[in-house]
């Protein structure tokens, strides 16, 4: 049985010319980039090159990117950072209910710390409303986070209008971009946002390295201290292999991103066709002309995450849900939960399938199927 | 005949050294082993620390030592429904009930079986002591190898239907058996304490989690002619034949709760382990499931276990028009509990079992006892 990813919003499989690159640095460059002497100085020059690719990947300065071990990370410090460090501005923050949890827990977190935190609601169509952000705002703001792409529904969020409106607002801007940036074009300075997360392992590259985008100038506390690494905001010896790893990804990312969205956005097509000659009865949580093209959400009327998601793995598709349920606890999808109301049966049976570079026209007609067939033999 | 390789074997795992060493045997037999955990309570404290999450682990870690898939599922709904529910209306009623018995009939062999079906399982497997056997196309229930540990008492609702879906890979084996083969294959379990107790109730203390969810009415203790002997905390707290807890000093025997009066609120003790009060000779039992229906004649001589690890006592069975049975004792039997089970086996073979529901002596109820 061959066994099918369709889970790429989890983490994707390097890019062989990543681990390529990656290769000949774990052989030969050992040096810690801060030395200076021969052995620091090969590494730092590694580091800088990638760094200049990276913040040119986004429109950025060298000096706006703080590398971190991921997304999590990224989100953390754009939180905990500007959040103590603006504290004689303000302290209301504002983020959204739908959130990854790397964000809405840090928020929790910085409202037991003494913070304000609005979240603002999502609607049927999985985003949030302009309006909304725009009543919320006070002068107590000093930070709106919004995630770019949610990551279980794949909607994109109106963050330029946001940025827009932030225009002349003291609170600076933060974007959760883990999920967008491999297939989105973007430009920190056309979005108008101050802090921007991303992550390498979901755009092809290695797992325990990602960056955020700090622009120059805004206020940023480090989370953690030691050496002088990242401008003293992300201290500790620098995970060079990763940045290099994570170039690569970035520069294969951009040549590739233009076929890449035509390429997932014609397996989700094809994917949905089938489940639809199969008569299959499903239907797309958001709306899906809003959804990016690595992600669809399909709830399933009459079924449940927990019997589908193990009868899909033991018949060799892998997919996911939003809805926690290792260890037997099934928490319902927070983002469902958000868009439909706590008790919707969309929020217990619904699976989120992401497409990327583990898939073929070849193998998604076959995981459709083997979809179509379990989805079938359950409601009968 | 299929191969064991295309036969897909659910088992049930909670992370304890039984289940482990149910799916390791099963996978060395070749079969398409899946492990399952099983949810059925939310004990997450104020801490967020939940036992579920920690023996979720042990299942996680000892599949991946199997190199078997592992997935988890919640039953959490269906228990309260169908187990919580039926254990606190028993102790309103002022019985004593059978949790495992009821978890065993409704979750683990009915929700949980049709579960494993659904994932296109031919077996479910658990690591219960007790042994299947087919006999003329029929399906009967063994007691476990070791009698110390054979679980068939907890099993006695099963039927043949169910049991032909069924494997129990310890049945044949003794416990230290099971402990040593843990052992030898290094299993992340090998050395984990059995549990004890009721699972919902695990190592807490049973006074203070009933009091979280039925009112304790304390009221009189006094002997079956109307001596006050002090106070009970609640009726749902004790049980017949119980000598810890009555707080009744002096000399004498010791104190020992024969009976209980619900419409009174009162707890009725005797002094001394055998005090006569405490004997039977019949009882009538309710909710009857035989494991072969059709082998069942109106009245028979057999075995019968009153309460778990108890040894089994002569009985002879009368089936009566209802479904119920009357059962009568070779000899006089202590502490027959209502709400327990009653489970009656032919040698080796297990019957089937009901509910205690009423103790008589002489021709007469105990209405004393409940």
């Amino acid at each position: 049985m061959e066994h099918i990813y369709l889970d790429h919003a989890a983490t994707t499989p390097m890019h062989e010319k990543v681990i390529h690159a990656m290769m000949p640095i774990y052989q030969e460059v050992f040096g810690n980039p801060s030395s200076i002497h021969a052995f620091g100085r090969k590494a730092r020059q590694l580091l800088d090159s990638a760094r200049r690719v990276i913040a040119s990947s986004i429109h950025a300065g060298e000096k706006e990117i703080i590398f971190t071990s991921g997304g999590t990370e990224a989100d953390n410090l754009a939180l905990i950072g500007t959040a103590m460090a603006n504290r004689e501005k303000g302290n209301h923050i504002i983020t959204t209910v739908q959130e990854h949890h790397a964000t809405l827990h840090t928020a929790e977190y910085l409202e037991k710390e003494g913070f304000k935190v609005t979240y603002l609601p999502v609607y049927k169509d999985g985003k949030i409303s302009v309006e909304d952000l725009k009543n919320a705002l006070t002068d107590e703001t000093i930070l709106v986070s919004i995630m770019y792409v949610n990551n279980e529904t794949g909607i994109v969020q109106p963050i330029k209008d946001i940025g827009e409106i932030l225009k002349d607002h003291q609170a600076y801007l933060h974007t959760d971009a883990v999920q967008a940036y491999g297939l989105l074009d973007i430009d920190v300075n056309n979005l108008g946002v101050d802090l921007l997360s991303t992550s390498a392992h979901k755009i092809n590259g290695p797992k325990g390295i990602g960056f955020l985008y700090a622009r120059e100038g805004i206020k940023l506390n480090a989370l953690q201290f030691g050496g002088e690494q990242e401008r003293k905001r992300r201290p500790g010896t620098e995970n060079v292999v990763g940045v290099v790893g994570f170039m690569t990804a970035v520069e294969i990312m951009l040549e590739e991103r233009e076929y890449r969205n035509k390429a997932y956005e014609g397996f989700k097509q094809q994917f949905l066709n089938i489940l639809k000659e199969e008569e299959i009865e499903f239907q797309v949580n958001g709306d899906i002309e809003s959804t990016i093209a690595s992600i669809v959400n399909i709830s399933f009327p009459g079924t449940n995450v927990e019997k589908l998601l193990t009868n899909f793995d033991l018949s060799g598709v892998a997919a996911s849900s939003g809805s926690a349920c290792t260890a037997g606890s099934v928490e319902p999808s927070h983002v469902l939960s958000a868009i439909y109301g706590e008790n919707n049966a969309c929020t217990t049976n619904s699976i989120r399938f992401s497409f990327g570079a583990a898939n073929t026209t070849e193998n998604v007609e076959e995981a459709a199927h083997r979809v179509a067939k379990i989805v079938r033999r359950l409601l009968k | 005949m299929k191969n064991n390789k295309d036969i897909r074997v659910v088992v049930g795992m909670s992370g304890g050294v039984d289940s482990s060493v149910a799916a390791l045997l099963l996978k060395e037999q070749g079969y398409d082993v899946v492990g399952i955990f099983m949810k059925n309570w939310d004990d997450t404290d104020e801490f967020g620390v939940c036992t579920a999450t920690e023996d979720f682990e042990d299942v996680v870690r000892v599949c991946n030592q199997l190199d078997i898939p592992y997935y988890s599922v919640n039953f959490e709904k269906q228990y309260w429904d169908k187990v919580f529910t039926y254990f606190l209306d028993e102790y309103k009623a002022g019985r004593t009930p059978n949790p495992d018995v009821m978890c065993n009939k409704e979750i683990k062999f009915k929700a949980f079986l049709d579960y494993a079906l659904d994932l296109g399982a031919d077996y479910l497997a658990t690591g219960h002591y007790a042994q299947v056997r087919e006999h003329n196309g029929k399906y009967e229930m063994l007691r476990g190898v070791d009698s110390n540990k054979d679980q068939t008492y907890f099993l006695n609702q099963l039927s043949s239907d169910i049991l032909e879906k069924v494997m129990f890979p310890l049945g044949h084996l003794p416990k230290s058996k099971v402990r040593e083969i843990a052992s030898e294959h290094g299993l992340a379990t090998a050395t984990k304490k059995d549990s004890t107790g009721i699972c919902f109730i695990g190592e807490r203390n049973f006074k203070e989690f009933l009091s979280e969810y039925l009112p304790a009415q304390p009221g009189e203790m006094m002997t079956l002619d109307g001596v006050i002997k002090g106070k009970h905390d609640g009726l749902m707290y004790y049980t017949i034949g119980q000598r810890q807890g009555l707080g009744i000093g002096g000399s004498g025997d010791p104190w020992f709760v024969v009976g209980k009066n619900l419409t009174e609120n009162v707890l009725y003790v005797e002094q001394g382990y055998h005090n006569e009060n405490l004997y039977s000779d019949e009882l009538i039992a309710t909710d009857l499931n035989w494991i072969n229906p059709n082998d069942v004649k109106e009245t028979f001589s057999c075995t019968a276990k009153f309460r778990y690890r108890q040894e089994d006592s002569g009985v002879s069975v009368h089936v009566l028009e209802d479904g119920n049975v009357r059962v009568v004792f070779d000899e006089s039997q202590r502490a027959i509990t209502p709400g327990q089970a009653v489970v009656f086996y032919d040698g080796e073979v297990c019957l089937g079992g009901g509910t205690i529901d009423k103790v008589l002596k002489q021709g007469k109820e105990l209405d004393y006892v409940g």
